[in-house]
């Protein structure tokens, strides 16, 4: 399923931290959608070499969906993205981004919220305590980074929550005690965990020392863009040779070639693309074949699946 | 030219309902093989057909536009809980009721119109008489819950499914129409566990699969399926809160009468992701015809002969066809010689 892109035109950059700009994003010539607190959209970059995408939060109150305002870390093991935003991105330059996408929605029916953000893992946050100010229920946001680096948006997040705003900044020696904040808390709190791997690990192995369930812990996992090699599928029955670029599906490919093959979710659910595989190293991306069937690696389902090796052939 | 909306005909008592020949040939006809079984068929819901197909717009007004609202408000009147919403998803409610009015006005302007300025709406829906203003977002300016009242505005039932943990609930809905399943029963449950009652499909990885696909649906792309069972008579309200009124009705079906008491009975089911919630709106449209209307199509009287004729038999007793479905099979064979 492949949303259709939103042409969005750079109004404004910010630095908010030593290593974190914000970019305010605005449709051109079409609004933008409405979105739900948590909501992130991906990215796409026209590099000089090659297309980036990330997923980046958004980071504005949803009630006002007029604008969407992103944050975006400089990383230093560069993937790539970040450093094409901080340094190639200017004021006025177009981008393109999908429709928001909700991965991390909070909890509405929880008594109490409790947040444990790291670093530039405030970001889907921003977005979630507007609405439960209006909604009044209870929050508490521990918020840990290295000043020297990141702790954006502290003013605004002081201003907003005032005495239930905890805030840790190592490069000044101070550290948060998981365990003693999880422990007093009220039955019906939801926890909510966005920022290094470290982080996530660390509050959920305090949970399970102190008996709370898991099942009321949530961390952020962004839908990772899946890249892919390009690679070529040969047709068994005529020899033809279809060449899938980075950027298509092998069905896109394979439709573009001329050749037919029935289709329904696109999405690797329905088994309607199923296609039968001579030879070949295959990426299985589909929930449609078993785990057995996916090493078997007799069938493959074009609208997801790809190639490890340069080339397969299918006995189409 | 579509079929504009009849006088109304009952779904009751009476059952005045007909198809016209355009609302026969605009059917869903859902058997796309010579055997049923059940499977991910999911599709994206853009437009296919052309003009005047079912599948031309978001939602399908067609002429039992009156009838299914005054069916509807007898339901409704009967037992208002038929339309339930928890605190949490009011905002999913609001979501609705932009999604429909702006679709239903710009899909149909010849019958609804909608004029918003800011906060400021002004809805009109000429086939009902309905003219209101109201502050979008707030309830004190609209006569009943956003979902209520827009419900009660447009064909096909409703739900609204709260998202989280990668799973949804079933935690608001306006359900008048069902096909034997009850909304206040199932109100809070899990994907997997309103599908309890679904014989094979569980182990066949059927829920997980579609599960998975629901969740990821994005802003702006809604998905499609078609589902269907049969209905003894014209009957909308074949819930289990009425069984009472309709349960016996399928001990009435005769080798005479089959063609014209049993209906073929389609849902055209729509998935939608609502922006400003996150709920996922599922819409079931509901098209009713009778065995001797679709006889009128001998390409489907033959495929549905195959079709009953290979039903496995979980799932003739899952629907509840168990009393009648023989007669069915007898009836179709004539066309499949
Ligand atoms: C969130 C969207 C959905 C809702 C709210 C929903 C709801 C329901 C309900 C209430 C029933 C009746 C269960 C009973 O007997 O009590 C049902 C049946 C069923 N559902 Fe879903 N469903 C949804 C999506 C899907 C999807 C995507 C599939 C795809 C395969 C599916 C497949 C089925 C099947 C096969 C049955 C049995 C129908 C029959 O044989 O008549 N459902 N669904
Ligand atoms: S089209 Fe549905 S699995 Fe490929």
């Amino acid at each position: 399923m492949s949303a259709d892109k939103i042409q969005v035109k750079v109004t404004r950059i910010v630095d908010v931290a030593p290593k974190i700009k914000e970019f305010t994003l605005v449709g051109v010539n079409r609004t933008l959608p409405e979105f739900s607190p948590g909501s992130h959209v991906m990215v796409e970059m026209q590099g000089q070499e090659k297309t980036y995408r990330n997923a980046y939060s958004l980071l504005n109150d949803a009630l006002d969906s007029s604008e969407y305002r992103i944050a975006v870390r400089l990383q230093d093991e560069s993937r790539g993205g970040s450093v094409y935003m901080h340094q190639s991105v200017k004021e006025g330059d177009v981008l393109s981004v999908t429709p928001p996408m909700n991965l991390f929605a909070p909890l509405w029916h929880a008594k109490k919220h409790l947040i444990f953000a790291g670093g530039v893992g405030i970001t889907p946050f921003m977005s979630y305590i507007p609405e439960f100010l209006r909604q009044g229920v209870n929050c508490e946001l521990h918020y840990m980074f290295r000043g020297l680096q990141t702790g954006a948006y502290q003013e605004v997040l002081q201003q907003e929550l005032k005495t239930t705003l905890f805030i840790y900044d190592a490069d000044k020696e101070q550290r948060c005690d998981i365990k003693e904040v999880l422990k007093c808390q009220p039955l019906g709190t939801h926890v909510y965990i966005c920022g290094p791997e470290k982080l996530v690990e660390g509050v959920e192995q305090a949970a399970i020392e102190l008996g709370i369930p898991l099942s009321v812990i949530h961390s952020e996992a962004f839908a990772a863009p899946k890249p892919g090699t390009p690679f070529k599928v040969e047709i068994k029955s005529t020899g033809q040779v279809v060449q899938v670029g980075e950027q298509d599906t092998m069905l896109e490919a394979l439709e573009t070639a001329g050749l037919a093959i029935p289709n329904l979710c696109r999405a690797g659910v329905c088994g309607q693309c199923s296609c039968a595989v001579e030879q070949g190293d295959l990426d299985h991306r589909d929930n449609y074949l078993s785990d057995s069937e996916k090493s078997l690696g007799a069938m493959v389902m074009p609208c997801v699946s790809r190639a490890n090796s340069e080339r397969i052939i299918l006995d189409i | 030219m579509r079929v504009a909306p009849k006088p109304v005909q009952s779904f009751r008592d009476d059952f005045t309902y007909s198809n016209s020949d355009e609302a026969i040939e605009r059917f869903p006809f859902p058997f796309v093989e010579d055997e049923y079984r059940y499977s991910v068929n999911i599709e994206s819901h853009t437009p296919k057909g052309g003009t005047d197909s079912i599948y031309e717009h978001f939602i399908d007004i067609d002429e039992h536009y009156l009838s299914e609202m005054a069916e509807r408000a007898i339901v409704l009147e009967e037992n208002p809980r038929r339309c339930l919403s928890m605190g949490h998803m009011a905002l999913a409610g609001w979501d609705f009721l932009e999604r429909m009015m702006v679709s239903l006005s710009t899909d149909y302007p010849q019958y609804f119109s909608l004029r918003r300025d800011k906060d400021q709406w002004h809805w009109e829906n000429t086939l009902l008489d309905i003219q209101q203003d109201f502050v979008f977002g707030d309830e004190s300016t609209l006569p009943m819950s956003p979902l209520d009242y827009m419900g009660r505005q447009v064909q096909g039932d409703f739900a609204l499914l709260d998202q989280r943990d990668n799973d949804l609930f079933m935690d608001a809905g306006m359900i008048t129409c069902p096909a034997d399943w009850s909304l206040a029963f199932d109100a809070g449950m899990s994907f997997s566990e309103w599908h309890g009652p679904v014989p094979m499909a569980h182990s066949a990885g059927i829920f997980d699969r579609a599960l998975k696909y629901l969740t990821a649906i994005p802003i702006g792309s809604p998905a499609r399926r078609l589902n269907w069972t049969l209905t003894v008579n014209a009957r909308m309200d074949t819930s289990p809160e009425k069984y009472p009124d309709w349960g016996h009705e399928r001990t009435t079906v005769t080798a005479e009468n089959v063609a014209q008491k049993v209906y073929l009975r389609v849902e055209l089911q729509i998935m939608d992701r609502m922006p400003r919630s996150n709920a996922l709106l599922f819409v079931i449209r509901t098209y009713l015809i009778s065995l001797e209307d679709i006889a009128t199509n001998p390409e489907w009287a033959k495929r549905m002969h195959r079709a009953m004729k290979t039903l496995p038999q979980p799932l003739i007793d899952y629907k509840g066809l168990t009393r009648y479905h023989h007669l069915v099979v007898d009836y179709l064979a004539q066309f499949d010689r």
